[in-house]
């Protein structure tokens, strides 16, 4: 194996035969079986990133039908009972089964193709993770049809959550689907790490290495600490409802705060899981749109790393009320003040950029300065409530809707939208419209800022969270009105994204590699790329690998084409370190899968469920690690880089 | 293709199955038994007895409904049921009830009117003081004492201090002949 | 002053709000009432006009950076524009920090001033909050002169209230925006807070932490009034409750005892005694009934005896059927429980 330049073309690279071999290692086998078993990156991440999105329609729906009850006072839309369910999965949906789920599947799509490898650290781990997160969906989905989805909020408090204020199975279907979610998050962060940790293209050093593929590393690292804690959490309120512990029971020596601290130790964090990937589809769609590279690439790298690291100081903010110790809450007001300095620090860099460049407004960039305006907006208001004094007023009532939702909307939506326009020629081949795309952005800018925008001054006029309705004397009827008007904006910007997506898919313009001129590997591939990534294994030369891109840009050749190998590169440098063999697809991941729904779910009922369940996930264990490829071969002498 | 059609219709039965039990178990009602204390036929109250068994057919409302037995249990001790039963129903000055010896009948019907009549030796009359509805979920958790609900119904433990062990380890104690 | 005459007096102003404005003065956090509520209704407009200032500070830059970009023939490159930028991301980082540490400076010196408000001669309640009202308790050394009602809490202008707040149940939270910030009410937890109404006034609270079907219909009201007012509520609110008066007040009483009420509510002067339910001795005194969900009328009250689940489904209070002379004799007593 070696590196070999166009020159030496002939000498190593791929003729007819090998491509063709190569394309039937790495192809999926044909039908609904190949798509069973496919560990191909990209097919399991764009069935990820589908089902993530079904959920979000879903969760736009329980959120239209809560604003058309709260349109006017004492509207008789739906009862109590299920506006608590609707304001639960809405939640729960948007945090569990969307929110995380699809940043995690649009890494899991982009993050092979931009560091130069094949495929990610674990294929059928991977595929594993989308199994147990769509049974944990279906679970969720499931329950709510049969009239037992949860109903005691998306985080779910202790005593109302607990055995006996919320008598039957319904918090019970809660807590198994944060632990499905969890369970597949926690598998898509270790494949984000150790690929781009191990599997980056020779040359890509850590400093060479786009600002996507870092914020998905940070994004990993928050994901590896904060999930375990709301599986602790979520744990011991089943073992609370299933099995008689008293672990939030004050009677007994419990205590309902602990449940606060260990949910939302994760549940901070958690949002920062969205927003980092987030700012890193800014800050791949600035410099492209803005045709300059990116000002202050240190600083920025250094911001994403500070806010992973910082996000974890700041889950008493939301316990402000809760009469814990001033001096200590004090803290966490700071923190929460400081961890504005890093994001402060990237939309500075952001704005000089586009100042300093030639900006083209295409979809993608408008939706990236609609991120900005709303992401500010957002963050004022986070500044705001995380003054003590102020929150005790804001607590719990719709200015934290408010905020909450302009920080995710326009702090993690929004750009998602923006990646959703940027990368789409490149998963489909096909472009988007941009009169369509236009049309999406100002409806769903518009719509957001309608909707959210008058929920402020509801709350500081008095008008809690969670209620299902509202006396006429108070005076909130007009603004809740607007609202809802708002609310159906959004949903006519989500139809149009809609019909510009299936219209594209159909009759789109035919993108080509890079329809932008952008410079991240990715683009290097056709589109849709094939199964292997690339024919050849490119080698980086700067930054900006395609805009860096020496006109004999050497590609690494020498590599099996009957196996499914992998280079791996050291952690540091990339250099070449070691030829790694993958196994093929298989049906066991699904299996597995299965097997670990049955243990959850069954858990719900009886206890046999912990029996049975192991003793499925035992063959399906065998099977998956069976056939073993050949252990890695480190390279020879000869095959050494000079 | 029979075949195919054969598992299909099981499917479908299973679904509806599922469909039926879950649902009502997880039923919220909160007026469904309509209000009015109906006076109540004379039922029998064992097999010794001449009587109808009742048809009404609000007597097996809530048996298997998991909210009414959690109802059940907050009237319970609202109503201070233990005060003579005991908060675990073991007995005191009344007798036990979760125990499996029922002197005036273990069945709904039985139990409603035991709470609705009163009974000699003690039990008040509570007709016209408890609302029907709510009298149904407290014979529901009556009887859940006792284990004579279906377990998914059982409540878990209470937010209260603990007697003994929790209700879900709370089997029928059996008395001796 | 006899204490029938100082009640007839106060509730001529009482009726008159009444007509006038439904229930008082509307929610507003920036409306204050109180000095508690007032600090933080100073840091509210502080952080308002800041955060806009930022606001449009931050979205000027990026507009103005757009429009110089799309004038550009070229991209700025090059050593002396990097110093520039990073002159200008350098400044507005400093200048970000600067505004967060102004912020956080008064952030914890209003703090400390909220904190700052024991007084040993305040007057301390204690809330109890249950699903789906509000037990109030005025505290006293004395047993004779603690007094129990429901969901109305009446205080006396420019005295300090310790307000201690414990739970029943789950964790609910107490909020009148007029007068301070919320505190959460969580079982096995005893929270505490201060406040002072500095006017007279009607003020409406809320539960503000979701506890279940009927959160959104569990308010109460803190009716500010002067000292003396105030001592001849909280004495004509100590007495029991007066016998009554004709003869369908008696068979009213004889109906609310016979039926299922004294099996949760408590009058005293009768044997009905218990603390399931709200408070009933003094019903008639009081504004609202369902925890603020409907005006004390004579229409409303018969409403809600007879199907409050209609009103506030999932309630704990089942369904009364009462024949209409009982219904009639049951609102007369009731009503004559001022």
């Amino acid at each position: 194996m070696s590196a070999t330049t166009g020159e030496q073309a002939g000498a190593g690279l791929l003729d007819a035969a090998g491509r063709a071999e190569l394309e039937r290692t790495w192809a999926a086998r044909p039908g609904l079986w190949g798509w069973l078993t496919s560990t191909d990156h990209k097919s399991v991440a764009t069935r990820y990133v589908a089902t993530a999105f079904l959920f979000f329609l879903l969760g736009g729906l329980e959120a239209m039908v809560m604003r058309v009850q709260l349109a006017r006072p004492e509207n008789g839309l739906v009862d109590p009972d299920r506006y608590a369910q609707l304001f639960t999965m809405h939640g729960t949906t948007m945090m569990f089964l969307f929110g995380v789920p699809v940043q995690l599947a649009v890494a899991t799509y982009l993050v092979p193709l931009m560091v130069g490898t094949r495929n990610v650290a674990f294929p059928r781990l991977n595929a594993f993770g989308f199994w147990t997160y769509l049974i944990g969906g279906l679970l969720l989905y499931g329950g709510f049809v049969l009239n037992t989805g949860p109903d005691a909020g998306w985080f779910s408090y202790v005593p109302l959550s607990g055995p006996q204020y919320s008598p039957g199975k319904r918090v019970d279907v809660w807590a198994q689907t944060v632990t499905f979610t969890e369970i597949a998050a926690l598998v898509a962060a270790v494949e984000m790490i150790v690929t781009i940790l191990k599997q980056r293209a020779p040359g890509m050093s850590l400093n060479r290495m786009p600002l996507y593929v870092w914020a998905v590393l940070v994004t990993s690292f928050v994901v590896l600490f904060a999930m375990p804690s709301v599986a602790l959490a979520s744990m011991m309120l089943a073992f609370d409802r299933l099995v008689g512990t008293h672990f939030f029971n004050p009677a007994e020596g419990g205590d309902p705060l602990l449940w606060q601290h260990l949910f939302w130790f994760f549940g901070h964090p958690e949002v920062y899981i969205m927003f980092i990937p987030a700012t890193g589809f800014v800050s791949e769609i600035i410099p492209v749109f803005a045709r300059r590279k990116m000002f202050g690439h240190t600083a920025l790298v250094l911001s994403l790393v500070a806010t992973g690291f910082l996000a974890f100081g700041l889950w008493v903010h939301h316990m402000f009320t809760t009469g814990l110790p001033q001096l200590g809450q004090s803290f966490f007001t700071a923190a929460s003040m400081m961890i504005a300095i890093p994001n402060g620090v990237q939309i500075f860099c952001w704005i000089a950029t586009l100042w300093a460049g030639r900006p083209r407004f295409a979809t993608p960039l408008l939706f990236v300065l609609g991120f900005v305006f709303l992401f500010v907006l957002g963050g004022i208001t986070g500044v705001m409530v995380a003054s003590i004094p102020f929150d005790q007023q804001a607590h719990d009532t719709h200015f934290i809707v408010a905020h909450l939702h302009y920080v995710q909307l326009g702090g993690f939506v929004f750009p998602l939208f923006g990646a959703f326009y940027f990368w789409f020629p490149k998963v489909t081949g096909r472009m988007l419209s941009e009169t369509l795309g236009r049309w999406n952005f100002w409806l769903f800018f518009a719509g957001v800022n309608v909707t959210f925008f008058p929920l402020h001054f509801l709350g500081l006029m008095g008008m809690t969270r969670r209620v299902y309705t509202y006396h006429p004397e108070t005076g909130w009827g007009a603004l809740n009105l607007l609202a809802t008007v708002g609310a159906f904006m959004i949903a006519a910007s989500v139809l149009v994204f809609l019909a510009n997506v299936f219209r594209s898919l159909r009759s789109g313009a035919v993108a080509g590699d890079d329809p932008w001129g952008a410079h991240t590997l990715e683009w290097e591939t056709p589109s849709p790329p094939p199964p292997y990534n690339f024919l050849h294994i490119p080698i980086v030369q700067g930054l900006y690998a395609l805009w860096e891109r020496t006109a004999d840009r050497p590609v690494v050749t020498g590599m099996i084409t009957h196996r499914r190998e992998i280079l791996l590169t050291t952690v540091l440098d990339a250099e070449p370190d070691v030829r790694y063999q993958h196994p093929g697809p298989s049906i066991a991941p699904l299996l597995a899968a299965l097997a670990v729904g049955v243990t959850f779910i069954g858990g719900i009922f009886t206890t046999w469920a912990f029996v049975v369940g192991p003793v499925l996930l035992f063959p399906a264990l065998m099977l998956w690690m069976w056939k073993q490829s050949p252990p890695a071969e480190p390279l020879t002498e000869s095959e050494q880089p000079a | 293709m029979i075949k195919r059609t054969l598992a299909r219709s099981h499917l479908r039965t299973l679904a509806l199955a599922v469909l039926l039990t879950a649902c009502e178990r997880e039923q919220r009602g909160y007026r469904d038994i309509p209000p009015g204390a109906t006076a109540f036929p004379a039922v029998q109250t064992s097999e010794l007895q001449a009587g109808p068994k009742s048809t009404d057919p609000s007597a097996g409302a809530y048996q298997e409904n998991r909210w009414a037995v959690s109802e059940g249990q907050t009237f319970y001790a609202q109503y201070n049921c233990g005060g003579c039963h005991a908060p675990g129903g073991g007995g005191g000055m009344g007798p036990p009830l979760n125990d499996d010896e029922w002197i005036y009948g273990s069945d709904p019907e039985n139990v409603f009117a035991t709470i609705v009549e009163g009974r000699p030796n003690g039990m008040p009359s509570f007709r016209g003081k408890i609302d029907n509805g709510q009298l149904w979920q407290l014979v529901a958790y009556v009887r859940t004492m006792s284990g004579l609900t279906p377990p998914d119904v059982w409540p878990a433990r209470s937010d209260h201090m603990q007697e003994s062990r929790p209700a879900t380890d709370a089997l029928p104690q059996r008395q001796l002949p | 002053m006899h204490p029938l005459r100082a009640l007839g007096r106060a509730s001529v102003p009482a009726a008159a709000m009444l007509v006038v404005g439904g229930c008082g003065q509307a929610m507003s956090a920036v409306n204050p009432a109180g000095p508690q509520a007032e600090r933080i209704s100073d840091l509210t407009w502080y952080l308002t006009i800041t955060g806009s200032a930022v606001f449009l500070v931050v979205l000027g830059f990026l507009a103005y950076a757009v429009r110089r970009g799309r004038r550009r023939t070229e991209s700025a490159e090059g050593p002396e524009a990097d110093r520039a930028m990073a002159r200008w991301v350098g400044g507005a980082v400093g200048v970000t920090t600067l505004i967060l540490l102004t912020t956080l400076v008064y952030n914890f010196a209003t703090g400390r001033a909220l904190a700052d408000f024991a007084d040993p001669d305040a007057l301390t309640i204690r809330v109890t909050g249950h699903q789906w009202w509000w037990d109030v308790q005025y505290v006293d050394r004395a047993p004779s002169r603690r007094l129990t009602t429901a969901n109305e809490i009446h205080v006396p202008v420019g005295r300090r209230i310790r307000l201690e707040v414990q739970s029943r149940d789950v964790i609910h939270s107490f909020w009148a925006p007029n007068l301070h910030g919320k505190v959460d009410v969580i079982p096995g937890y005893g929270g505490s807070t201060a406040f002072r109404a500095d006017r007279p006034g009607v003020y409406h609270g809320r539960c503000a932490e979701f506890c279940g079907l009927q959160h959104a219909r569990m308010d109460f009201l803190v009716i500010a009034e002067p000292e003396e007012q105030f001592a001849a509520w909280f004495e004509a609110q100590l007495k029991s409750s007066a016998p009554p008066g004709d003869a369908v007040q008696q068979k009213g009483q004889q109906v609310f005892l016979s039926k299922g009420c004294p099996l949760c509510h408590a009058v005293r002067g009768t044997q009905a005694n218990s603390r399931v339910g709200p408070d009933l001795t003094h019903l008639a005194s009081r504004r609202t009934i369902a925890a603020g969900t409907l005006p004390n009328t004579r229409g409303h009250l018969g409403g809600w005896v007879l199907d409050p689940q209609k009103i506030k489904p999932g309630a704990k209070m089942p369904p009364n059927p009462l024949a209409a002379d009982e219904l009639h004799a049951l609102l007369g007593y009731l009503q004559s429980l001022k």
